[in-house]
């Protein structure tokens, strides 16, 4: 893909907050957290908000990184691989005392979320979001603008 | 020509045609010439007609209202010829993105993962899922074949009725209506019964005529006008089968001028000809701008070594949808023309197995270079060719038994007709690259006429707001932004997330619409 940065951020905000929204509500229920439901919904979301929130500065550093290909562009290997140091991330800061943000997180319910969510939306992006929004490859990852 | 010729038949331009900028229906009767509707015309029916085409069917115009006018007979005709004769066999891979894919707007399924869809084993399956994974740091990166794509094509030009919309003949010119649209005149074939000549009349037109013509370098040029031996002078874009059969009847040296994909594949079959025929040719490679080492600076540097600038595609990818292609877009003028020179001259991708093949040729000291300006080529004994080459202080004299011009220069586009004639009668201007001025939605900037618009996609757009529109995917981008322009003045829906998801299943179910 060839990332524009705007393209970036809208789709790391517009495409996981809505893909990874619904994907999010739908496994929650059946996921092996060990929690109340109420508590599996609070796990759960708050790990969608932050992959989102902290991805916005995720993306500038690997928008960064892009200049340094002649081809101005992200492969498809570096769009998967980003998982893993992100999901380390929000699971330090959610599973560590130093997040102010009280939530309850068990490991295996936060890792069969966060990778099912990664793998989710690597692969709608890889491909069948073309389908959908025709435009958005022409346009840097773009939805608007 | 006989009494029953062509000269015989109803309907020629006259003089008043000719000369007049804009037509009306009374001057075209005076000259006998047939008038026929259509609300679009596409010129040219190669690849860039296809794709603007597909696109329009896919937005739901009905056949009735298209008409492609070609000599052509079939969409992929000059494509086909044009690869085969710069040693593309049937089986090769193409230089393209795998979902760069002209028979898909939407470039889902890409050619990969068709490729493993269609697999018989599992490795057949995963290996080209594993490739487009993993390209193109750690493989190379996956290229459909070339029989791949046209068997694709010719599935899909079946799928939307495509050769119903064909009208064969050659275009001579498009002319504006005093009444707004356009004028496209037909020269139907010398075997036809109809006119000679037919009008076209249409709100909208869609140019898309392909490359103006080849061009050898001028020391080429020179050589092929005088000497007597001048087939041994050819362009890699012309039929030069005759340079590889006597090469195996008589050894001989073979000069390769250009750096770009085609001199590797010439190299490559002349490597492969050595090899399987057990011959002793020679190849001398002149490189004019040698590429030592990655070049540029640091946030635009490419990889380079051996003389040749490597890239994987025709242009860096982005320039088809990321931010170069931002960056074109707010450029004009002189800063378009720095900006089309930072994305760099003649480039080659890097695949591994050329660099083995040359690495081997080096090695055994049958493949030299020479860093340098031709000046000129002259006729020598035994059917030799001598070169005089400049390099540095000195000028080297070089033999060759045949020079095979790899540059891939092209013509002005006032040497094409129809391009010649909008330049001349319609308006139409040079871009900063001296190609045709096109808008960003790739209308022809000065032509409109009335509510008519006429617009250009292909080549001769070449150093407008997209770069790389001689491409796959240039010539999608160009249909897209020109189906959104339609849709914009009602001429068609606009490609909304419903209907493209329809549209797509449709494709997938290969249903005939």
């Amino acid at each position: 893909m060839t990332y524009s940065l705007a393209g970036r951020l809208q789709t790391r905000i517009l495409i996981f907050g809505v893909l990874g929204g619904a994907w999010t509500a739908v496994i929650t229920p059946i996921l092996p957290t060990r929690l109340p439901l109420g508590a599996s919904f609070r796990m759960t979301f708050s790990v969608l908000l932050l992959t989102i929130v902290l991805g916005v500065f995720w993306e500038l550093g690997y928008h960064l990184l892009q200049q340094f290909r002649w081809d101005k562009d992200w492969p498809t290997m570096f769009s998967l691989l980003a998982g893993v140091p992100e999901g380390l991330l929000v699971w330090l800061l959610l599973e560590t005392d130093s997040w102010f943000w009280d939530v309850p997180v068990t490991p295996r319910g936060f890792w069969l979320l966060f990778i099912s969510l990664w793998l989710v939306v690597w692969i709608v992006l890889s491909g069948p979001i073309r389908v959908l929004l025709v435009r958005r490859r022409w346009r840097g990852g773009r939805l608007f603008g | 020509m006989s009494p029953a010729g062509p000269a015989a038949r109803a309907g020629d331009l006259t003089q008043a045609l000719i000369d007049r900028d804009v037509w009306s229906e009374e001057l075209l009767g005076q000259a006998d010439i047939p008038i026929v509707d259509s609300p679009l015309v596409s010129v040219g029916g190669g690849l860039g007609s296809f794709t603007l085409i597909d696109h329009l069917r896919i937005c739901g115009v009905p056949t009735g209202s298209l008409r492609v006018l070609t000599p052509l007979t079939t969409p992929w005709e000059s494509f086909a010829y044009l690869t085969r004769v710069s040693q593309v066999a049937a089986r090769d891979r193409l230089r393209s993105d795998s979902s760069s894919c002209p028979d898909n707007i939407w470039g889902f399924p890409s050619y990969a993962l068709r490729e493993a869809i269609a697999a018989d084993s599992v490795r057949g399956f995963l290996a080209p899922l594993w490739k487009v994974m993993t390209e193109p740091v750690f493989s190379e990166h996956v290229t459909p074949r070339l029989s791949q794509v046209i068997d694709a094509l010719a599935r899909e030009h079946f799928r939307i009725r495509y050769p119903e919309m064909v009208v064969g003949g050659q275009v001579r010119m498009i002319r504006r209506r005093a009444d707004g649209g356009y004028f496209t005149i037909l020269t139907t074939a010398e075997t036809s019964t109809a006119a000679r000549r037919i009008a076209f009349r249409s709100g909208y037109v869609h140019l898309a005529v392909g490359y103006a013509g080849l061009k050898f370098l001028p020391d080429l040029q020179i050589y092929r006008e005088t000497a007597r031996n001048a087939s041994r002078v050819v362009n890699a874009y012309e039929p030069h089968e005759h340079v590889y059969d006597q090469l195996r009847r008589r050894p001989g040296t073979v000069m390769v001028r250009g750096s770009g994909i085609v001199a590797s594949r010439v190299l490559q079959r002349l490597i492969d000809e050595r090899n399987n025929h057990g011959l002793q040719t020679r190849v001398v490679h002149i490189f004019g701008d040698y590429v030592a080492h990655s070049h540029g600076p640091r946030f635009m540097r490419r990889h380079g070594g051996d003389g040749f600038g490597y890239q994987a595609f025709d242009e860096p990818k982005a320039v088809w949808g990321g931010q170069l292609r931002d960056r074109a877009r707010e450029t004009e003028g002189r800063e378009r023309v720095e900006f089309y020179d930072s994305l760099g001259a003649s480039s080659t991708p890097y695949r591994k197995q050329w660099q083995a093949k040359l690495g081997t040729a080096r090695q055994e000291g049958w493949y030299s270079t020479v860093v340098g300006r031709v000046e000129a080529l002259d006729p020598g004994a035994d059917d030799l060719i001598s070169a005089r080459v400049q390099t540095g202080d000195s000028v080297l004299l070089a033999e060759a038994s045949f020079v095979i011009d790899c540059t891939g220069l092209e013509s002005d586009i006032g040497e094409q007709r129809i391009l010649a004639d909008l330049l001349q009668h319609s308006g139409a201007r040079r871009n900063p690259l001296g190609r045709l001025d096109v808008e960003p939605s790739f209308e022809v900037r000065e032509t409109r006429s009335g509510k008519g618009r006429l617009y250009a996609s292909g080549a001769a757009t070449h150093g407008g707001y997209v770069p790389g529109v001689d491409t796959f995917l240039g010539l999608q981008i160009a249909a897209l932004e020109i189906a959104d322009d339609l849709a914009e003045q009602g001429f068609c829906r606009k490609l909304g997330p419903l209907r493209s998801i329809q549209q797509w299943l449709r494709w997938a179910t290969n249903t005939v619409i």
